[in-house]
């Protein structure tokens, strides 16, 4: 039986948080007297992550998903309830603990600017207590299968973003670390930097059974990589669970187009009980619950002349886009 | 603690740090120009001082040399170590890349305290030795084995003072986040110790003694290379040291409870 490796009981985290009032009253205001009130940011959660899982933590900006990364990596004390990371209390930050963790944020980076990678990689190796020919040996796994050569000797403030990102993550798993959490790792690559850095995780997770916690706002990262995900509304959880069941519950339905081969097939189709979306000479699109698309289509093919069809599925974003604004699903 | 480790990793940081320095050759050109033009400054400005009177707080020119030599060091040692590092820690903590520090398993003070290095502070350093040797030979100082062991722990102390009140302050940003001022303002105050301690008024003297202890860290060491410090006064700059080191650590540990990483 495959073990919980993430244990998090009723968490809750709260900030004191200043606010000021606009102009230059405000400012002399906040200057001499700050108003700072609590706010509870994370609330009540509760999670168990198994090894080997790829969780997506999925939700708007500011509901809580990074903070919860970082303190399941121990960078911020919990206000409330418990976590246990492979055994450990995250926030004491025990070396072992640390050997077996790492942190990737898309928008911040730990390499050396003036130096080409290389230098950063060894320098990290010998924080990790590796030897010269460990080290080696691990980039040059690393660097084949991230597919990096040329760039780890040239300087970072040179390389592009996507380049950058690469040298990040070889950084960051020079260590060989098995459980990993990553912070919009994709954050400003491009469409193909994207899908090579989606595959690189893959493949590591693939090869080293490595845990992954990953939060993006890029949903093709969360639909190729996470079967579950975890989803984050003000600070509490709105659904935890595999991601094509809240798929299929939040678009029940299909779109299919289908281009009859005279405008009265198509007057006959829309008069036959489905549900018509529009229709256009002899186009017409009607939509079709997922639970009888195989049925629904093997009658319109045997009752009508049809001369093509599309089915088409409605935009991933469109439908993730209803989780980040709703509180609960029930599933 | 594995020395061994600390050790190699220190190694990696030096090499790391000259070579990020010698990627811009011309800055550290101008950092000599800039070390040798202060110290012909500060000599001239004190020989102003001592130009009507032989004598300033019972201290002849060449005595006051001393005080200006060691100066010249711990300001070497400060641009050489403390002040590329420390500095560094505000923008750890503004741009939240602390969080990589942290979650390294290693020491994050041995890590923050000591990452960077500015090779051109060294020749700051090598100028102060040389002053430092002439003012022995002008003085007639007689180099013998008590005088370089209580040289020695006397410079430790005044370098680890300095240290723990630049990492002081430093640390404070994890409250208010901006501490440049204060960084500056301590800089500004570290100049008093391009002079003997005696030169100033009473109330002055208690004040760079206690509140911000620049007498420990300038003028005791000249007084043991003058042969005119007390076993008191050594054991004092020793105590403060040790304590100064060892509140420095715990205020450290005790501000990472308070820190809450950069929004992302």
């Amino acid at each position: 039986m495959v073990q919980n490796i993430i244990d998090v009981r009723n968490l809750s985290k709260s900030f004191d948080i200043s606010s000021k009032e606009p102009g230059l009253k405000g400012t002399i205001k906040h200057f001499f007297r700050r108003e700072t009130k609590s706010l509870k940011v994370i609330k009540n959660i509760s999670f168990e992550i198994k090894e080997g899982e790829i969780v997506g933590f999925l939700g708007a900006n500011g509901a809580g998903k990074t903070t919860i990364l970082k303190m399941l990596c121990g960078l911020i004390y919990p206000s409330e309830g418990s976590i246990l990371v492979s055994g450990y209390l995250p926030f004491r930050r025990k070396e072992n603990f640390l050997k077996n963790i790492t942190l990737i944020m898309g928008q911040k980076q730990q390499l050396i600017w003036d130096l080409p990678p290389i230098e950063s990689f060894y320098l990290n190796a010998s924080i990790y207590d590796l030897d010269k020919f460990e080290a080696k040996k691990r980039i040059k796994k690393l660097s084949e299968m991230l597919e990096i050569d040329e760039e780890l000797f040239i300087p970072v403030r040179k390389l592009s973003l996507g380049q950058r990102m690469k040298s990040e993550l070889l950084a960051a798993l020079i260590h060989e670390p098995n459980i990993l959490f990553l912070d919009e790792p994709t954050l400003g690559l491009d469409v193909n930097a994207q899908r090579n850095l989606r595959k690189f995780l893959q493949k590591y997770n693939k090869e080293t059974n490595a845990t992954i916690c990953l939060t993006s706002h890029y949903m093709k990262d969360i639909t190729s990589l996470c079967k579950r995900v975890i989803c984050v509304h003000e600070g509490a959880i709105s659904y935890d669970g595999k991601l094509d069941l809240l798929l299929k519950k939040l678009s029940p339905v299909k779109e299919i187009l289908i281009v009859c081969r005279s405008e009265e097939d198509a007057i006959k189709l829309e008069n036959s009980g489905f549900t018509v979306k529009n229709k256009i000479k002899n186009e017409i699109t009607i939509k079709i619950e997922n639970n009888s698309i195989t049925s629904s289509l093997k009658s319109i093919l045997n009752n009508f002349d049809i001369e093509d069809l599309f089915i088409n599925e409605p935009p991933i974003d469109e439908v993730i886009g209803k989780v980040l604004i709703k509180k609960e699903y029930d599933i | 603690m594995n020395l061994r480790k600390y050790l190699k990793v220190y190694k990696k940081f030096l090499h790391t740090s000259l070579a990020s320095e010698l990627e811009y050759k011309a800055n550290i050109l101008v950092d000599l120009i800039t070390a040798i033009l202060s110290l012909v400054g500060s000599i001239f400005l004190l020989s102003i001082f001592f130009q009507n009177s032989g004598y300033i707080g019972g201290w002849k020119f060449e005595q006051a040399l001393i005080i200006q030599a060691i100066y010249t060091i711990l300001n070497g040692i400060t641009n050489t170590w403390f002040n590329p590092n420390l500095t560094e820690i505000v923008k750890h903590i503004r741009e939240g890349t602390l969080d990589f520090v942290l979650l390294k398993p290693i020491d994050s003070q041995f890590f923050i305290s000591l990452k960077k290095l500015n090779p051109s502070g060294f020749l700051e350093i090598m100028v102060g030795i040389f002053l430092l040797f002439f003012c022995i030979r002008i003085n007639q100082i007689n180099l013998n084995l008590s005088f370089l062991t209580l040289s020695f722990i006397t410079i430790s102390c005044s370098i680890c003072i300095l240290y723990s009140l630049w990492f002081f302050i430093s640390t404070t940003t994890i409250w208010f986040v901006k501490t440049w001022n204060a960084i500056e303002v301590l800089r500004s105050f570290l100049y008093i110790g391009r002079f003997p301690l005696n030169s100033f008024s009473f109330s002055l003297r208690i004040f760079f003694s206690v509140f911000i202890p620049i007498a420990f860290i300038t003028t005791i060491p000249s007084e043991v290379f003058l042969g005119l410090s007390q076993l008191w006064k050594i054991l004092l700059e020793v105590i403060v040291a040790s304590v100064f080191l060892i509140t420095s650590r715990k205020f450290w540990l005790f501000a990472l409870k308070f820190y809450s990483s950069a929004s992302s």
